[in-house]
C-alpha cells in the first residue's frame, strides 16, 4: 500500500461535481418526471379496480413477464402495483445507463485522455480519483432515491404510499450503484474506455435476458440478476428492503476489489492484455468501407451475439407463452373475444417492436460513429486525402443500413427458430421472420433523422437518440397510457403494419423508405458544403 | 541530492523498458535528459511521478520513495508533459486554479496573473477550443505559479512558438537561480545546451552517458574549416577525422587533445582561412546513435 491513498478526495470530489452537475441534473430531472407522469397517468387512466384487474390478466404471462419483468400484487392489482409492475424495471436500466457512463467518464476516460496522469502528478492519492466517482455515483442515486420518494408520495395516489415509495426508489438507487461498481471493475479489467463501457453493458445485457428467461418460466434463475433480485422488492406490495441490502453489500464487495486492482496496476495498463496487432494493414483495410468497418468490428460482432441471444431468449418464452394462454380462459374471454387474432400473435407483435427497437441502436451507433471521428479530428486524415466527403458519408449510411439488415435478421431468426422450435400453433418460421423484416423501414427513417442533422449542421444528430426513446414509448406506454393517435403517429414504427395482426399492406413502407432516402440525401448535401471539424 | 535513481528497472509485458537506469540530479542544477523515441524516457519519469510500478532498482525524490509516498513528494514538486488533455467544458482560467489548489496554494496570491501575461494567455476560453499550444500553456502556467522544489518538464514546449519557447526558457532560468531543480526531457537539444547544466543520455533502457554538458564536449571533436594555397596532407597527423575537401576548403574534425599539434602543423601552410566550431550537443548525440547503428547492440 503506499502512504496516503485518499489524499484529497474531497477537493476532487468538489471538482468532479462541477464536472458532472449540469448531465447529472438533466438525467435526475429527466427520470423524475417521466416517474411522476407515468405514475399520475396511470392512476387517472384505470381508476376503477376492474379496468386494473383487466390489465393485470393481460400483463400475467410469461411474454410480458420476460419483457417487463414479473408484477406483484396481480390478485390486488393496485395504482402501486401496476405502476411499478410496468416501470420499475425499464427505469433500473435506465439508471444502470446513467451510472456506467458516469462512472466510465470519471475513471477510464480521463486515465484513456492523460487527464488523470496530470491529476496523479498532483498531491493526490492515487485512489482518490476512483473513490471520488464512487461518492459522486452514490451521492447522485441517493439524490435520485429521496427526489423519486418524496415526489411519488406527494402525488397522494391511493396505493402509493411512502414506504412504497421508497422501495422503489431505493431499489433504482441500488441498481445505479452496482452498475456503476461494476463500471469501476471494468475500468480495470480493460486497458481501454470503449473496451470498459462495453463489458460494463455486458453485465447489464446478461443480467437483463438472464432475468427475462427466469421470469418467463418462474425459475431461480432471476435470482442470479441484480435487476431480477431488486425487483424482489416488491414496491407498493410488499415493500421488502433484503434486495437493496444485498445489492448494496454485493456492490461494495465489487467496489473494494476494484480499488485494491488499481493500487496493483500501473496506470494506463488493463489486466486484460491486448493482443499484438498485424504490421500491415490488408486489402479489405485499404477500402473505404472496410476501414468503417474494422473501426467498430468489436461492438457489431457484440451486437451480433446480443441480438442472437436476445432472439433466443424471447423465442423460447413464445412456448411457455401459449401453453399459458390455452390454459387461461379467463383471458381469452376477455382479450382473444374480441376479434379472431390469437393472443399468442398479439403478444408476438410486440415482441417484434422491441426486437426492431434494440436493432436500431447499434445502427445507430454504426453512424454516430462518423460525428466523433469528426470532433476527434480523425476525419480530416481521410478528407485530406483523395476520398470525397459524399463517399464518406455515403459509406457510413450504407454500413448502417446493412448492420440493420443484419442485425434484426440474426433477432428475429433466432427467435422465430427457437419460437417455432416450442410453439405448436400455425405460425411458421418465415411467418415471423417477415413480421419483423418489415420494421426495416421505420428503422432506416429514425436513421435519415440522424444523417441529416449530422450531415446539415453537424450537431444535435443525438436527437436520433430521444426520437428512438420516444418511439419505444409509444410502443412501450403509448396503449398503456393512452397515447392519442396524433402523437403515436410522430413514431415510425407506428405506420408499420403489425404482421401476424393485421394484413401486410406496402405503402406505408414504400413511404417510410422515400421518406428515409430523401433526408439522407438531403443530409449529404450539406455534408458536401458544410464546415467540418468545427467545435 | 534532490532525485536518485539507482538500477531501476520496469517491464511492460515480456519488453524490458528500462535495464537498469542510474540517474542523480543535485539541488539546484537544471539537468536535460534525453534520448530518441521509446529510450525510455517517459517512462523513467511517469516511475518518478509513481504513475507506474517498478519491477526491481530504487527510484528517490527528496529521498523519499517515488510510489509510496508519491502524495509527499507531489506537494513539493511540480510536473509539465508533453501532451495536455484537458477537460472540454471548463475553461483553462478554471483548470489553472484547480491545479493551484490541489498543490495547496491559494490562486490568488500566486504568480498566476504575472504567467497569464507572460505567456500571452487567454483563460476564459474553454479548453475544448484550445490549440496543442494553447494547452500546453494551461499546464506549464499551472506547474510555475506554485513554489516547487522541483520541477519534472517532459517535453514542455512542444506545441509552442519561438517566442512561447524563449518565454519559458527564461523562465526556468529564474527558477535555477532561485535554487529550484530542473529535470527537463527534451528533443530540443539546442534548447537543452542552452539552459541545462548537465546532461543525461538514455537509450534502449540505459544511461549511456550522463555529466556536465561542459565535460561531454571534451569527448567529442571540434570541426575545422580551413581555406590553404596548397594541397593538405593529413596522413602524419594525429587525431584527425573525417577529412573532406570541397574545392578550395578543407573540412576536418580534431580530437581535442590533438587541437595544439594540428594548429603547429598548419602552420606549415599557407592558411588563408581557419574556422572552428564547437561541438553540439546534437554531434554529441548523433555520434552515440551512429556509433551504434554501426556497432550494432
Amino acid at each position: 500500500m503506499s502512504r496516503q491513498p485518499f489524499y484529497q478526495v474531497g477537493k476532487l470530489l468538489r471538482f468532479y461535481i462541477k464536472r458532472e452537475y449540469v448531465k447529472l441534473f438533466t438525467w435526475l430531472t429527466g427520470l423524475v418526471v417521466t416517474t411522476v407522469a407515468v405514475a399520475l397517468a396511470l392512476s387517472g387512466i384505470y381508476q376503477s379496480d376492474q379496468e386494473r384487474q383487466m390489465m393485470a390478466e393481460t400483463m400475467e404471462n410469461p411474454a410480458m413477464k420476460a419483457l417487463i419483468g414479473r408484477g406483484f400484487g396481480i390478485d390486488h392489482y393496485t395504482n402501486g402495483a401496476m405502476f411499478s409492475h410496468e416501470m420499475l424495471l425499464m427505469t433500473m436500466i435506465v439508471v444502470a445507463v446513467m451510472s456506467i457512463l458516469l462512472v466510465n467518464r470519471l475513471t477510464r476516460q480521463d486515465e484513456e485522455s492523460q487527464q488523470l496522469e496530470l491529476l496523479l502528478a498532483l498531491p493526490i492519492g492515487r485512489l482518490a480519483p476512483s473513490l471520488s466517482a464512487i461518492a459522486l455515483l452514490v451521492i447522485t442515486n441517493v439524490l435520485l432515491a429521496i427526489t423519486t420518494t418524496v415526489s411519488l408520495t406527494l402525488l397522494q395516489i391511493e396505493s402509493i404510499n411512502f414506504l412504497g415509495s421508497l422501495s422503489y426508489g431505493l431499489a433504482l438507487a441500488s441498481s445505479g450503484i452496482f452498475f456503476g461498481a461494476v463500471t469501476l471493475l471494468t475500468a480495470q479489467l480493460s486497458n481501454n474506455q470503449r473496451g470498459a463501457m462495453m463489458l460494463s453493458y455486458l453485465v447489464l445485457g446478461m443480467s437483463y435476458i438472464v432475468r427475462a428467461v427466469g421470469d418467463a418460466g418462474d425459475l431461480w434463475l432471476s435470482f442470479l440478476s441484480p435487476l431480477g433480485i431488486l425487483q424482489e422488492t416488491q414496491a407498493f406490495v410488499n415493500n421488502y428492503f433484503w434486495p437493496q441490502l444485498i445489492i448494496l453489500i454485493f456492490s461494495t464487495v465489487i467496489m473494494v476489489f476494484s480499488m485494491r486492482l488499481r493500487e496493483k496496476r500501473d496506470l494506463g495498463s488493463g489486466l486484460l492484455a491486448d493482443k499484438k496487432g498485424k504490421n500491415k494493414a490488408s486489402g479489405f483495410l485499404k477500402t473505404t468501407p472496410g476501414f468503417i468497418l474494422s473501426l467498430q468490428k468489436v461492438p457489431l460482432l457484440s451486437w451480433a451475439v446480443a441480438m442472437l441471444l436476445i432472439g433466443l431468449s424471447y423465442g423460447s418464452v413464445l412456448g411457455d407463452l401459449e401453453l399459458f394462454l390455452t390454459e387461461n380462459e379467463i383471458i381469452q374471454q376477455i382479450i382473444g373475444s374480441a376479434n379472431d387474432v390469437s393472443l399468442t400473435e398479439q403478444f408476438i407483435a410486440i415482441i417484434l417492436k422491441v426486437m426492431a427497437i434494440i436493432s436500431t441502436i447499434p445502427m445507430l451507433m454504426v453512424f454516430h460513429r462518423l460525428k466523433s471521428e469528426e470532433a476527434k479530428g480523425r476525419l480530416d486524415h481521410l478528407l485530406a486525402r483523395p476520398i470525397s466527403r459524399v463517399r464518406v458519408y455515403s459509406w457510413y449510411v450504407i454500413i448502417s443500413l446493412i448492420s440493420s439488415i443484419v442485425l434484426l435478421s440474426l433477432g428475429i431468426f433466432s427467435l422465430a427458430g427457437a419460437g417455432v422450435y416450442v410453439l405448436d400453433t400455425s405460425i411458421d418460421f418465415w411467418t415471423l421472420v417477415q413480421a419483423n423484416l418489415v420494421y426495416l423501414p421505420a428503422m432506416w427513417v429514425v436513421l435519415s433523422i440522424m444523417a441529416v442533422l449530422y450531415g446539415l449542421i453537424g450537431k444535435l444528430e443525438s436527437l436520433a437518440w430521444l426520437y428512438l426513446l420516444f418511439s419505444f414509448m409509444t410502443i412501450y406506454l403509448g396503449d398503456l397510457l393512452e397515447f392519442p393517435d396524433w402523437l403515436m403517429a410522430v413514431s415510425p414504427f407506428y405506420w408499420v403494419p403489425e404482421l401476424p395482426v393485421e394484413v401486410f399492406n406496402v405503402w406505408p413502407l414504400i413511404t417510410l423508405t422515400v421518406i428515409a432516402g430523401g433526408l439522407i440525401t438531403l443530409g449529404s448535401l450539406g455534408f458536401i458544403v458544410r464546415d467540418v471539424g468545427q467545435s | 541530492m534532490i532525485i536518485e535513481v539507482t538500477d531501476l528497472k520496469k517491464n511492460f509485458g515480456r519488453v524490458q523498458a528500462l535495464k537498469g537506469v542510474n540517474l542523480t540530479v543535485d539541488k539546484g542544477r537544471i539537468v536535460g535528459f534525453i534520448g530518441p523515441n521509446g529510450a525510455g524516457k517517459s517512462t523513467t519519469i511517469r516511475l518518478l511521478l509513481g504513475l507506474l510500478r517498478k519491477d526491481g532498482g530504487k527510484a528517490k525524490i527528496f529521498g523519499l520513495d517515488c510510489y509510496q509516498d508519491a502524495v509527499e513528494i507531489h506537494k513539493r514538486m511540480s510536473y509539465v508533459p508533453g501532451d495536455v488533455n484537458l477537460w472540454p467544458n471548463l475553461t483553462g482560467g478554471e483548470v489553472i486554479d484547480l491545479f493551484i489548489d490541489m498543490q495547496g496554494e491559494d490562486p490568488k496570491s500566486s504568480r498566476k496573473e504575472e504567467l497569464i501575461k507572460r505567456f500571452d494567455f487567454d483563460p476564459s476560453r474553454k479548453c475544448r477550443t484550445y490549440s496543442k499550444g494553447n494547452r500546453q500553456k494551461v499546464a506549464l502556467i499551472a506547474a510555475f505559479s506554485v513554489e516547487s522544489e522541483l520541477y519534472i518538464l517532459d517535453e514542455p514546449t512542444s506545441g509552442l512558438d519561438p517566442l512561447m519557447e524563449r518565454e519559458f526558457q527564461a523562465l526556468v532560468k529564474e527558477q535555477k537561480a532561485l535554487g529550484k531543480t530542473v529535470l527537463l526531457s527534451s528533443h530540443i537539444l539546442s534548447e537543452v545546451e542552452q539552459i541545462c547544466d548537465d546532461v543525461a543520455i538514455i537509450r534502449q533502457g540505459e544511461i549511456i552517458e550522463s555529466g556536465s554538458i561542459k565535460d561531454l564536449r571534451h569527448l567529442t571533436r571540434t570541426q575545422f574549416i580551413v581555406e590553404a594555397v596548397e594541397d593538405l596532407d593529413f596522413s602524419e597527423c594525429q587525431g584527425v577525422y573525417d577529412v573532406v575537401k570541397d574545392h578550395d576548403k578543407w573540412y576536418f574534425q580534431v580530437d581535442h587533445r590533438h587541437i595544439a599539434g594540428v594548429l603547429s602543423y598548419l602552420g606549415n601552410y599557407q592558411v588563408t582561412k581557419l574556422e572552428t566550431k564547437e561541438p553540439t550537443l546534437e554531434d554529441l548525440f548523433m555520434r552515440h546513435y551512429e556509433g551504434d547503428a554501426k556497432g550494432g547492440v
